[in-house]
């Protein structure tokens, strides 16, 4: 029982990690970021290669990987989002599917489709063992207590970056008005830039956890885990970034149980259906802003 | 009043559409059948034919929630794929109680496949259809998702007794031993005795068209894009919204389980996963390159893009990354502020050489 | 009637106001009575109390941000008031959407113009005759006599209720393409279109400059003399709202603060005081 709820505030912290990125930069592009979950994909990689062919050490890796993610975001948001910045949510999602096919069949052709054995990157921190006398000790591993950690310091740190510093302000303006924004001398397109930077670094160290934790390596790695971690932020109300951390948490523990006492097979459904579930009590998610239409 | 004479203008306009529809519809079937007799067809096309017809069918159910109600709709192959396998499951059925007619077969499958997935339309569209813009868009995600994990679940065997369900594994179906399993969770529908012809396939394209047309040119296609184009305007103008944007989603289902059928009957075996997220979204990208609410559009994208991955099988590694970036270039060549005024000068310029200004 | 509103007579009826004599053996077309609503604590609109004779026109005045709209959206239940009651023609609206509210007789237009920008002109104004198209979804799909029969009795309807404001030779033209006045009027035949008791106008005259406004006047006169219904409108123009309003209502800070014919309101110190600000300032 303890078990499953360890492992599923680790799965969760990690859907929370994805989740936030795609919360940030819904909250200010207005758009769904569907290449997200393959970003995470190429941090994933990207530390690999680092760790591994490259032989650098963890931190390094880990770096390299942000660095080579945040890098990627830009340059997607400069040439595939940015000429659509006032098209239709339609064509930008439909753009975004594109980009989210050609990483992912980048990478198929750079690393195959073979998978890669990733290596446990965060095992710098020993396991804990709970109960050690008892009859059945719990294990936390160590990628566990590293996501955890992570994902809280990452939300404090993004909710003190929005609430106190220049940039975080303007984010704050430009999700709310970006026409006004603009007007008020916010520079509109580099608050953009810096958010998908954000975002995208995010989603390498997301990569790196997930690896950590799910040893296996594919083009396909970051479809579903990016998928859930949408779900999970609509969950706790996009655009909101303790209610991001909140789905998170929440979808992470529930696949756990529901793997564990339900059925393996149903587990997927039953994540997608609390969340039609939710909805349909609170239409913009736990924590998320209502919405009025002005007639 | 010499006004009240005119003759309904507008509606000649777009029946002359639909007369076109048909006629490319009609003119692929002429000239795949000729190609074929004079045996220059490859095997590989040849193949392609039946999941073309499907797929062009799936592009215009999915064109009528997206394009004339307004709403996206990321789990459209859910539907597809309850069509899918409650069409292979009566055709197995009928096939060892001694219905051996692919026609027959192909028919009640059909029926069957348009009546469950309908039936699921309704069941999804009464919460789906409460919410707005990207949620809508995403609870038809999880919807399509949560239709996937129950097929894969789902073992079904057919004996002298009639059909054995069951969500667990094969030996709970309690069936005799002499019944035959037809679907086994998620290896899928197995040993399906094919019966989806080109010809039908054919068939249901124009009765696809038929009826999303004649839906469009009426009070209730009229009172649907009212919905789409402005919502509390309709409210104001007396149209019951929940009411017809029920009516196109269903309807649209309804055809999405037919197409499904087709498909699963053209297959020995079919799994769950062929109707994941990215059938979906194929489908939606069929859509939106043919132009959104545009019939013609969805048709033509739908053929090409089945068959262009086919012919480019010697490029296989670098097909899909083509497919990519041509998707990404498209959108931002038709979606793009500044390209878009480029068109419409080049537009201007071509018509203004053809001599036929028309100035408003 | 004459065409001098500070000539109609008014007589009381129970309830909440009064209406001009000649409608008063038929039933007052709308009536609230109380009728508020709160948004989070601020009181928008409170003790809005109105009758409206059977072809009444009536006219809502007030600063910007006074609570006019708001009014309008409550009538037609965009908002469900806070409190009080509306009748429509007799019917009590309560718990009706925007929708029923419309089939119980009330249509309106919006300030900023709501159209189906798609559609043709005359789609947009065969929407508004939608309910009193008599065929279901099967006879349209397999294009039954009867789908034809309504369709051309449809057809004919919307050009005749396009030529009030002449504009029946832009039936095929986009509705976003025409132009700002005519997409307003287009607003107004698509009300009409669905066989209103009463038509909300808010700001029709909005972008119009004096020539059209006139002829605007003598359009709002004619709906209701050929059609028989009432009007409410809210506008800024007061040459228009003097013009042809028989009793005018002044809404200031969501509160009723005059009633009466265009010669009471125009003298009324605290409608000038509403509008030009306290003289007095402290």
């Amino acid at each position: 029982m303890l078990n499953y709820l360890i492992s599923g505030i680790s799965l969760g912290s990690v859907y929370a990690i994805i989740a936030l990125g795609y919360t940030m930069v819904y909250g200010i592009a207005k758009m769904l970021n569907f290449a997200h979950g393959d970003i995470i994909m190429v941090g994933g990689y990207a530390a690999f290669c680092a760790g591994t062919y490259l032989g650098w050490p963890v931190p390094l890796a880990i770096l390299f990987s942000m660095m080579i993610c945040t890098i990627l975001g830009i340059v997607i948001e400069k040439l595939a989002y940015k000429p659509l910045r006032n098209a239709t949510s339609l064509a930008v999602l439909i753009t975004a599917i594109g980009v989210s096919y050609l990483l992912q069949n980048l990478a198929l052709l750079i690393w195959t489709s073979n998978p890669k054995a990733f290596p446990n990157m965060v095992n710098f921190i020993p396991s804990i063992v709970l109960g050690k006398n008892s009859d059945n000790p719990i294990t936390i591993s160590s990628a566990t207590i590293v996501t955890i950690a992570a994902s809280i310091i990452i939300m404090v740190a993004l909710t003190l970056f929005t609430g106190k510093t220049k940039m975080g302000k303007a984010m704050r303006a430009v999700s709310e008005d970006k026409g006004a924004a603009q007007l008020m001398g916010i520079n509109v397109n580099a608050t953009i830039s810096v958010t998908f930077a954000i975002g995208s670094g995010l989603a390498a160290i997301a990569g790196v956890l997930l690896c950590s934790a799910y040893p296996t390596l594919m083009p396909t790695t970051g479809s579903m885990p990016g998928i859930k971690a949408f779900t999970a932020a609509v969950l706790g109300g996009i655009g909101s970034i303790p209610g991001a951390m909140l789905g998170g948490i929440l979808l992470g523990i529930l696949e756990k149980f529901a793997q564990a006492y339900i059925s393996t097979q149903l587990s997927d459904a039953i994540v997608f259906a609390a969340l039609i579930v939710v909805l349909l009590v609170k239409p913009t998610g736990l924590l998320g802003k209502k919405m009025t239409e002005k007639v | 009043m010499g006004n009240k004479i005119k003759i309904l203008g507008k509606t000649n306009k777009n029946s002359l559409m639909g007369f076109i529809n048909y006629g490319i519809i009609i003119l692929f079937f002429v000239v795949i059948t000729i190609v074929k007799q004079a045996g220059a067809l490859t095997n590989a096309l040849s193949g392609q034919l039946i999941p073309i017809c499907a797929y062009i069918v799936m592009a215009l159910s999915l064109n009528l929630v997206v394009g004339i109600s307004g709403e996206l709709s990321l789990g459209h192959a859910g539907f597809m794929s309850v069509g899918a396998f409650s069409g292979v499951i009566v055709s197995g059925a009928m096939n060892y109680g001694g219905v051996t007619n692919g026609a027959i077969r192909l028919i009640v499958a059909m029926i069957v496949g348009a009546i469950l997935a309908g039936i699921a339309g309704v069941v999804i569209g009464i919460p789906v259809l409460r919410l707005r813009g990207d949620y809508l868009a995403i609870v038809t995600l999880a919807f399509g998702e949560i239709i996937k994990n129950v097929l894969n679940c789902l073992y079904v065997g057919v004996d002298k007794a009639g059909l054995h369900f069951s969500v667990t594994d094969e030996a709970h179906m309690d069936m005799s031993a002499e019944g035959v399993t037809l679907v086994r969770g998620p290896m899928g529908a197995v040993g399906v005795v094919k019966a989806s012809t080109f010809l039908a396939g054919i068939i249901l394209i124009l009765l696809t068209l038929f009826v999303i047309q004649n839906l469009i040119n009426s009070r209730t296609g009229r009172a649907i894009m009212a919905i789409r184009d402005n919502r509390i305007a309709a409210e104001a103008t007396g149209i019951n919204v929940t009411k017809y944007k029920m009516i196109a989603f269903v309807t649209s289902a309804v055809i999405a389980g037919s197409a499904g059928a087709l498909y699963g009957l053209n297959f020995s075996t079919i799994v769950p996963k062929k109707f994941d997220f990215n059938t979906s979204i194929l489908i939606l990208v069929f859509v939106v390159l043919g132009g959104i609410g545009n019939l013609t559009g969805s048709i033509i994208a739908a053929a090409l893009l089945t068959v262009l991955p086919e012919i480019f099988r010697p490029f296989q590694d670098y097909r899909m990354l083509v497919y990519a970036i041509v998707l990404i270039l498209v959108m931002i060549a038709t979606n793009n502020e500044r390209l878009r005024a480029f068109w419409k000068r080049i537009g201007h310029v071509f018509r203004k050489k053809g001599g036929e200004v028309n100035e408003q | 009637m004459s065409s001098n509103p500070n000539d109609t007579k008014y007589v009381a009826v129970p309830g909440p106001g009064m209406i001009p004599e000649r409608d008063k053996d038929k039933r007052p077309v709308l009536e609230a009575s109380h009728l508020g609503i709160d948004f989070g604590g601020l009181t928008a609109v409170d003790e809005f109390n109105i009758a409206i004779g059977a072809t009444e026109i009536g006219g809502l005045i007030g600063p910007n941000g006074a609570g006019k709209t708001t009014v309008f959206n409550l009538l037609t239940k965009v908002y469900q008031p806070t409190r009080g009651v509306i009748m429509l023609d007799g019917k009590d609206t309560h718990g009706m959407n925007t929708t029923q509210a419309n089939q119980a007789g009330i249509a309106r237009t919006f300030q900023n113009i709501r159209l189906f920008d798609k559609l043709t002109v005359e789609e947009n104004v065969k929407i508004g005759l939608h309910s009193s198209i008599g065929y279901h979804l099967p006879s349209a799909v397999l294009r039954l006599p009867r789908y034809w029969r309504e369709e051309k009795k449809a057809h004919e309807k919307a050009l005749e209720l396009l030529d009030i404001f002449d504009m029946a030779d832009m039936a095929d033209v986009r509705s976003s393409s025409l132009p700002y006045g005519a997409q307003r009027r287009l607003e107004i035949v698509r009300a009409l279109a669905t066989g209103p008791k009463i038509l909300l106008l808010d700001e029709p005259a909005a972008g119009m400059n004096p020539s059209e406004t006139e002829e605007l006047m003598n359009n709002i006169r004619k709906i209701r003399d050929t059609f028989n219904i009432a009007v409410l409108l809210i506008e800024h123009d007061m040459n228009l709202v003097m013009g042809i309003c028989e009793n005018i209502i002044v809404l200031n800070f969501g509160k009723i603060i005059a009633k009466g014919n265009p010669k009471t309101i125009q003298n009324d110190p605290k409608v000038i005081e509403a509008y030009l600000g306290s003289q007095d300032a402290e």
